[in-house]
């Protein structure tokens, strides 16, 4: 089984940790991720922003950079959302726009092989059990491309319920949205940043030392709006505490 | 709030004064959130509400797609039962037509349903303009009525007021329009309906004119389907001599069978009951039963526009249930006015610059008023992918491209205002897909990192205000991994 | 151009992409939703879903009807109740309220004199709670059960219960005027909260008659 990681840009540039931390994990259950280097990013900023024309590159790119693979793994419910939703829709609309079937050939190449890590791990690997340690109080906020477009459900809560000395709290409102929304963050700042400040409040009324995303760029937005509260509650990304065993804590 | 949306700013301005104002948010709070949780469990109960609701998308696809076979049966039904059928290319023709024919019964007052399709059209000023006078007589467009306002839910279009606001437009309003509010009115929500009943019952009882819209509109039958709940509907279609619908034209649906979805899909969407207290329909006119006249105006006012794009189509199966609204994270902090349409909230963002175009600066705003979350979506009752819509038209705005614009087959320039963010993404793009650039960019972060400011100039201030950047770290993964192979653990 | 031709030769170009040979039935329409969600009883059902929504239940028969019917009057204080011109004669025959006929000529203002009506109805919907008048002999034109204040309905259990919405639509018949109800009037105009008693009748009750 070839598996690679999509690591994301955001994690490659601002979260090599994440990304670390998915190596390690998938090297303790017997799997060798790749990193093939000539992936970049899923053009999801630019698509969700309207522009399709500048997100058909990446959309090459990817496929390109993940041919030859079982398996894309991704630390991302966002960005594996954006290749399984919206890469088919890329690839009608230039169809549709009389430039042929490329895109959609490159699109279904990569659909159904794009997975979000803890989809890798519970449906792939079967495990829900990581044999991971981390001995903090943890709350954890359920990001929307995960839940509503993939459609995770129970999955990281049920990988997160089979860590030893975690203690998992319930997150007041959790299914509601962070207020990131990508450009959505600075076009529509006054209402982002009101989310922003309401998902905060909840999670520093949980008494959590740790709030748990699947999404780091959720986590850019939580994390920011926590840290200007002076918030000591620390945004921590799914597979850090996975990696986590009683000899090395991430 | 005057009367009119006319000349409203851009989605972000408006959002943020609503944001800001805690009363409103206060107010839509609780009033959003009370209804989520019984609209869950309402449709909580049904074991196959999946079903429904996909026949609930699949039905409504049917019609639109062959939307020409079913008005002209609608029409021929409805003609047969006694009707008058009238067609509307545009808001000004149907004020037109609606004006006429209230002006040829002689009366000076109606009437009115809610109706979304009058508010779209802005029936009640072309009426007053013809010195008209047109009473709301649902509860809440009697407090928008009176308060000089404008709705901002489509359901309950008064949802940006509470009690003591709604007590106190009644006190001071309700005596220039009929009826003086009673002494010493309570805020207690009984009391004020008991005020709103005893204000609106003259005029039910002397009415000869009745304005109402339709939730549906059986081709096979001629029906018309009015759901409400308070009985103004019922007041308002029954004991008037003439009945004006205006219908908008993709509230067809092909039979009467078809009813059996949408009676079990909209009630626990909108109030979240099993069954809204009143459901008129009538076909035609009845002997001795209710108007003696009755004309169906079918409005389309934007709806073929939307009709011709493959993708925005589905926004016309909404059934104006309005879950969406009350899901939506964005609606609740923005309130429903800065949208700057009859029809608010997520599917306001979508159906607006459907109906309206993008040109202008608030239209061009709407498909950027959400988050993409998605709740829309996983509620709508009719399977609308709000999301896939929105950013379908954010391509309209930024790119521009082929669009239908009142009938005409056109192509669009991108909107203005764009210029800097198109030449961002252009480069973001160009860098991303050369990852030796991603990387040198990379570095060159990573070296200056101390020096990065906490606080940005310019577009990236709107980050910084509230939210901390965070710390670029000293090394990428890229380089990580080149530098070690992916084989160094901690 | 007229405004019909106008309008329908947009909606003719603006489905260019629907091939000329596709009929309204080719689109596919799943139905695989429930006919029924199969109450256990549906008349227990119909009275239960009934009172969530404030409407008042009484049970009887036809000896005990009468008796009841006079009973919900008196206890009314109904000096006036409207009869429409089908009523079974007997369901009144106890009551002291002076009858008023259901005339095409009475006004809308006369009705609001009337303190209370009595019908019968054609069917009841036991999932929602519904009860569905259809301007029969028994129920009269639609506005008496609308400007009197209160509304006694009477529904022959289990005969005229339909378990669900899909079973109540074949039933009814779409020529004539229809007006389903459940519960009094109501409104959640109010902070999104649900208030009894606007402009339709403020009390409704309804008599389950066993046959």
């Amino acid at each position: 089984m070839r598996v690679a990681l999509f690591v994301t840009c955001i994690n490659d540039t601002l979260y090599p940790r994440t990304g670390r931390a998915v190596v390690s994990l998938l090297r303790r259950l017997g799997v060798e991720a790749e990193f093939p280097e000539a992936q970049s990013c899923c053009g999801q900023p630019q698509f969700n922003t309207g522009y399709r024309w500048e997100t058909e590159p990446l959309v090459r790119r990817f496929a390109a950079a993940f041919a030859g693979f079982d398996y894309v793994v991704t630390p991302s419910g966002s960005c594996a959302a954006m290749v399984r939703d919206n890469y088919p829709r890329i690839g009608a609309k230039a169809a549709a726009e009389g430039r042929g079937e490329e895109l959609t050939r490159a699109a279904e190449a990569v659909v159904p092989r794009t997975l979000e890590l803890t989809e890798f791990l519970v449906d792939v690997l079967g495990v829900t059990d990581v044999g991971a340690y981390y001995p903090h109080r943890v709350t954890y906020h359920p990001t929307c491309h995960g839940l509503r477009m993939l459609g995770l459900g129970t999955k990281p809560k049920r990988l997160l319920d089979a860590v030893a000395g975690l203690d998992l709290v319930e997150l007041p409102g959790a299914q509601e949205c962070c207020g990131f929304g990508g450009t959505f963050s600075v076009k529509n700042a006054a209402v982002s940043a009101a989310m922003g400040a309401d998902k905060a409040r909840h999670i520093m009324g949980t008494g959590a030392q740790a709030v748990c995303t699947v999404d780091n760029s959720c986590q850019l937005h939580i994390g920011g709006t926590l840290a200007r509260l002076g918030s000591p509650v620390r945004p921590v990304h799914l597979a850090e505490i996975l990696a986590s065993t009683d000899k090395e804590q991430w | 709030m005057s009367g009119t949306y006319l000349g409203m700013p851009a989605f972000p301005e408006a959002a943020a004064t609503a944001t800001a104002n805690g009363r409103l948010r206060a107010n839509l709070t609780h009033a959003t959130h009370t209804i989520r949780d019984k609209r869950a469990a309402a449709v909580g109960e049904l074991t196959d509400w999946a079903a429904l609701r996909a026949a609930g998308a699949a039905v409504k696809d049917r019609t639109l797609r062959h939307l020409d076979h079913y008005l002209t049966q609608a029409e021929e039904a409805v003609t047969a039962a006694g009707g008058t059928v009238h067609w509307a290319a545009d808001a000004r023709e149907a004020n037109r037509i609606v004006t006429r024919l209230v002006r040829e019964t002689g009366e000076r007052e109606v009437v009115k349903v809610k109706s979304m399709a009058t508010q779209e059209i802005g029936l009640n000023a072309a009426l007053a303009g013809a010195g008209v006078r047109a009473y709301e007589t649902d509860l809440a467009e009697l407090i928008v009525q009176l308060g000089d306002d404008l709705p901002s839910h489509i359901l309950v279009p008064a949802i940006h007021r509470n009690r003591q606001e709604i007590r106190e437009i009644f006190t001071e309003r309700m005596a220039d329009w009929g009826r003086p509010a009673p002494v010493g009115l309570s805020d207690r929500p009984g009391e004020l309906a008991e005020a709103a009943r005893l204000h609106l019952r003259e005029k039910f009882l002397r009415a000869k004119v009745g304005i109402s819209g339709a939730n549906f509109l059986v081709a096979e039958t001629g029906t018309l389907v009015v759901v409400e709940s308070e009985g103004n509907g019922r007041m308002c279609v029954t004991l008037p001599e003439t009945l004006i619908s205006v219908v908008g034209i993709e509230k067809v649906v092909p039979t009467w069978r078809d009813l059996e979805v949408y009676l079990q899909l909209l009630p626990r969407s909108s109030t979240a009951e099993r069954m809204n207290p009143y459901t008129s329909t009538w076909t035609g006119t009845t002997d001795s039963d209710g108007p003696r006249a009755f004309h169906l105006v079918l409005l389309d006012n934007g709806r073929t526009d939307a009709l011709a794009d493959t993708v925005g189509r589905q926004a016309l199966r909404c059934i104006r249930c309005s879950a969406c609204l009350n899901v939506c994270p964005v609606y609740e902090r923005a309130g429903g006015h800065a949208y700057g349409s009859a029809y608010p909230g997520p599917i306001g963002a979508i159906l607006t610059p459907q109906l309206r175009g993008t040109t202008s600066e608030v239209d061009a705003s709407l498909p950027y008023a959400s988050s993409l979350c998605g709740a829309c979506y996983e509620v709508c009752p009719v399977a609308i992918d709000i999301p896939e819509v929105l950013v379908h038209l954010r391509e309209r705005v930024v790119q521009g491209g082929p669009a239908t614009v009142r009938g005409q087959r056109t192509r669009l320039k991108p909107a203005k205002g764009h210029a800097a963010e198109r030449a961002a993404m252009r480069a973001a793009r160009w860098a991303l897909d050369r990852p030796g650039v991603l990387r040198a960019g990379q570095r060159v972060a990573a070296r200056t990192r101390r020096l990065h400011p906490g606080r940005l100039p310019g577009p990236g201030r709107a980050w910084t205000d509230t939210r901390e950047v965070p710390a670029v770290p000293a090394e990428s993964f890229r380089d990580w991994w080149r530098r070690t192979g992916g084989r160094e653990d901690r | 151009m007229s405004s019909r031709d106008l309008v329908l030769g947009r909606i003719r170009r603006a489905l260019a992409d629907v091939p000329l040979t596709e009929e309204p039935a080719d689109v596919h329409v799943p139905r695989d939703y429930l006919s029924t969600h199969a109450p256990a009883d549906a008349t227990e059902m119909l009275a239960e879903h009934l009172a969530d929504y404030r409407a008042l239940v009484h049970r009887t028969d036809a000896a005990g009807l009468p008796g009841l019917v006079a009973d919900l009057l008196a206890a009314r204080g109904a000096q006036t109740v409207v009869v429409p011109p089908g009523l079974p004669p007997e369901w009144l025959a106890a009551a002291d309220a002076a009858r008023v006929a259901d005339a095409a000529e009475t006004t809308a203002r006369e009705l609001d004199a009337v303190d209370s009506v009595v019908t019968g109805c054609a069917l009841a919907i036991a999932e929602t709670g519904t009860i569905v008048l259809d301007g029969s002999p028994d129920q009269g034109r639609r506005r008496i059960t609308l400007v009197p204040d209160h509304h006694i309905c009477v529904v022959r259990v289990p005969e005229q219960v339909v378990d669900s919405v899909p079973q109540a639509l074949p039933r009814l018949a779409p020529a004539r005027p229809l007006t389903w109800i459940s519960g009094p009037s109501a409104t959640s105009d109010i902070e999104l909260s649900r208030v009894e008693g606007v402009h339709g009748p403020r009390t409704l009750e309804v008599v389950l008659l066993r046959g």
